[in-house]
């Protein structure tokens, strides 16, 4: 009887183990779904590798070619900067009308306001949700980490193309940027970055 | 050598004093240490409602400050949840299941000693920031709900606390469900086949699986946030190319089956009650079993309802609307055997059967407004509304709370060998069931409204409705005083009870004396 019992109370542990390790394993699994689907903001290219900034560069180029004069979007942009983390952070265009399938450049400014140099990460949100696989960022300043050092100020680029395939009923794309501290220390040369933007 | 064999024979000799419960492999101890545990609990996390009820009585900023009030919030939730509902429900299995099989104990009764004495000190864990940061009034426990969102909850500077507390009542809950799987699947009585099991066998056993299943969900979750604010990962944090709606999906992924953990044992209570004091066996046996597999499967495939509002793509919506709705049938199912059950019936209203209806009545009410909840095109109005607290209350307190007090009164006298003071019980009913209709369905109504959940303050618009809320809070939480009295006048004397107590229960825990013996079915008895 006892040792039934061991058998059984064994067997169950094995599957709360199992269970512990498949908590790990949506990890992946949602970013699967959300890269099938493309939704949930992961144009993240920073970590997937897959699409890198030549690649942006090379999409939009292809976009370019369809331009679509009869269209205005009006694209808004909108910035924050997470709690605790002492930046200024402005988007110089504040809104830009665009027809679909036109390369556009605007700039972003952030000043690191501590006296401390800083890492930080700009992280992108679109709305609608809807337009987000329709919004190709060719150069961004998102595409790597930021680093600013105590005091210092700097003018950012983003170039974008808003594909021409865009759903009719979207006439106004905002994207919000939010930059968050990464708590890295700053090195002479982000090593990661330069061989991203190489590749 | 007689005298030796004597006080062998003599079975119910066992320590006395505080080592009597530190050392206790009883399955009936452990069973009113758990009990007792969740009382104790229940009193804690009620006494932060009244806190919150008391900020919430008139508009503006009365009693207590905006991160206080959030950390009453937030820790009412989970000790509600963790710390009194859940050890409830396992205490009723401890005391009641081996009993209902016709087993001498539990399977395997160290760990159920362990099981058990785990959970205080994950429950002093959980509370011990509350008294960091020199008085009471700037506590700092956590203050970022009970769902604890990122990133948020990764700001809290004391997170280490809360997040090996919920690894310690994750830890408990396991092994408490391997021993009652354990129990039930190896201890049953010759004769005892599955389907000739009570029905509250059943649905823990059922639920028991569902906790193996997403306790360690959990605790992965919360090991992701330890490993992200303390060893530099990047699972919920966006800066590094983490995403905190992923936490959302694993926290749900374990968070909606745990609501049916809480309920489930409370279907099974009822499904006792109800056939003794409606004089007939309970309608549709096998399919009660059914739904209750079918609602624990469901359980598993619906958990994005809860974060409708966080942009998922449409046919993401459309799938768990449906089956979200889909979870209706096998619950009504439930509803209309317990209405079916009472259907020309001798119904007789003793307490526990009071407690019963009012479970069957109200609950339902909490079933509709959840599929009201459940319509993703609905829910972006009453998403994080009042709505949805009225909602989860009424499931929760006259859903899952009643049926336990409604187990509490059934058993009582086999518990303890006395009657309670049926007319105390009936003003207890009564105050309660009035006054906690009285605190949650006007929050219906401010819900609607706009009034947001989890603030401290609100427009004067819901003044009224607030005012008539906390009155029916201040109410039903006097009244559980009433009951813990009821329960320790029980307890010290009170009529003889009879070893069946009703005249018409069912089931292997009436055949035996009352008060039940430390030991009970040492021989295995006979099921026909």
């Amino acid at each position: 009887m006892n040792s039934h019992n061991k058998k059984t109370a064994g067997k169950l542990v094995v599957i709360a183990m199992l269970m512990f390790g498949f908590g790990f394993a949506l990890v992946p699994l949602y970013s699967l779904v959300c890269d099938a689907f493309g939704i949930n903001g992961r144009f993240l290219e920073i970590e997937s590798g897959e699409f890198t900034a030549v690649e942006g560069e090379r999409q939009g180029e292809l976009l370019a070619r369809r331009v679509d004069k009869d269209r205005t979007v009006n694209v808004q942009f909108f910035t924050t900067v997470n709690q605790n983390m002492d930046w200024k952070f402005k988007a110089l265009d504040k809104s830009v009308k665009v027809h679909p399938g036109e390369i556009t450049e605007v700039r972003f400014y952030a000043k690191n306001m501590t006296d401390k140099d800083v890492v930080a990460q700009a992280i992108p949100s679109l709305q609608p949700s809807q337009a987000i696989k329709y919004f190709t960022k060719m150069e961004c300043f998102c595409f790597t980490q930021q680093t600013l050092r105590a005091g210092e100020g700097r003018e950012m680029p983003l170039k974008f193309v808003v594909n021409p395939d865009l759903p009719k009923n979207i006439g106004t794309i905002t994207l919000a940027y939010t930059f968050f501290d990464t708590g890295l220390k700053a090195k002479a040369e982000q090593k990661k970055n330069v061989a991203l933007v190489n590749q | 050598m007689s005298t030796a064999t004597a006080t062998h024979d003599q079975h119910d000799h066992h320590p006395t004093g505080i080592t009597r419960w530190l050392f206790t492999t009883n399955h009936k101890d452990i069973g009113t240490l758990y009990l007792w545990f969740s009382f104790i609990m229940l009193l804690t996390g009620g006494a932060m409602a009244m806190v919150i009820r008391a900020e919430l009585l008139y508009p503006g900023m009365q009693v207590v400050d905006p991160n206080f009030f959030n950390m009453m919030t937030t820790m009412h939730g989970l000790i509600m949840v963790f710390g009194a509902i859940m050890p409830a429900t396992v205490g009723l299995a401890n005391w009641l299941i081996p009993m209902m099989i016709g087993a001498p104990d539990m399977a395997l009764p160290r760990m159920n000693n362990w099981s058990f004495w785990i959970l205080p000190f994950a429950a002093l864990m959980l509370v011990a920031p509350m008294f960091m940061g020199g008085n009471f009034s700037s506590g700092q426990g956590p203050a970022f709900g009970w769902t604890f969102y990122q990133p948020l909850s990764g700001q809290y500077d004391k997170l280490a606390f809360f997040i090996f507390a919920v690894h310690l009542l994750g830890l408990s809950s396991i092994m408490g469900s391997i021993n009652i799987i354990a129990t039930i699947l190896n201890m049953r009585a010759p004769g005892m086949t599955l389907m000739k099991m009570p029905l509250f066998v059943w649905t823990w056993l059922i639920t028991a699986f569902l906790l193996i299943a997403v306790m360690p969900v959990l605790a992965g979750a919360v090991t992701m946030m330890l490993t992200d604010k303390y060893f530099g990962t990047s699972f919920f944090h966006a800066a590094g190319g983490g995403d905190p709606v992923l936490f959302q999906h694993v926290f749900w992924f374990f968070g909606h089956p745990e609501v049916y953990i809480m309920i489930l044992p409370a279907f099974g209570i009822v499904s006792q009650i109800i056939p003794t004091f409606s004089r007939k066996p309970l309608f549709g046996y096998a399919s009660m079993v059914y739904a209750t597999a079918a609602i624990a499967f469901l359980s598993f495939i619906v958990w994005a309802h809860h974060m409708f509002t966080v942009g998922m793509p449409v046919a993401g919506e459309l799938y768990f609307m449906y089956a979200t709705v889909m979870i209706a049938v096998p619950t009504a199912v439930k509803v209309f055997n317990w209405t079916a059950t009472m259907w020309k019936g001798s119904l007789t209203f003793e307490t526990p059967m009071l407690w019963a209806v009012a479970f069957v009545f109200l609950f339902t009410i909490g079933g509709f407004t959840g599929l009201m909840l459940g319509v993703a095109p609905a829910d972006f109005q009453y998403h994080d509304t009042y709505f949805v607290v009225a909602h989860f209350h009424y499931v929760l307190v006259t859903g899952a709370l009643f049926a336990i007090i409604a187990a509490v009164y059934y058993w009582l006298p086999k518990w303890t060998g006395h009657m309670y003071d049926e007319k105390l019980a009936k003003i207890h009913f009564w105050v309660s069931a009035i006054s906690v209709n009285v605190l949650f369905f006007p929050q219906h109504f401010l819900g609607l409204a706009g009034m947001p959940r989890r603030i401290p303050d609100y427009a004067v618009q819901f003044a009224d409705w607030n005012f008539v809320s906390s009155i029916g809070g201040f109410v039903f939480g006097l009244s559980q005083i009433l009951f813990l009295f009821i329960v320790i006048k029980t307890i010290r004397g009170g009529a003889k009870a009879t070893d069946r107590v009703w005249d018409s229960a069912d089931g292997l825990e009436w055949t035996v004396p009352s008060p039940a013996p430390y030991h009970t079915f040492e021989t295995a008895p006979e099921i026909k």
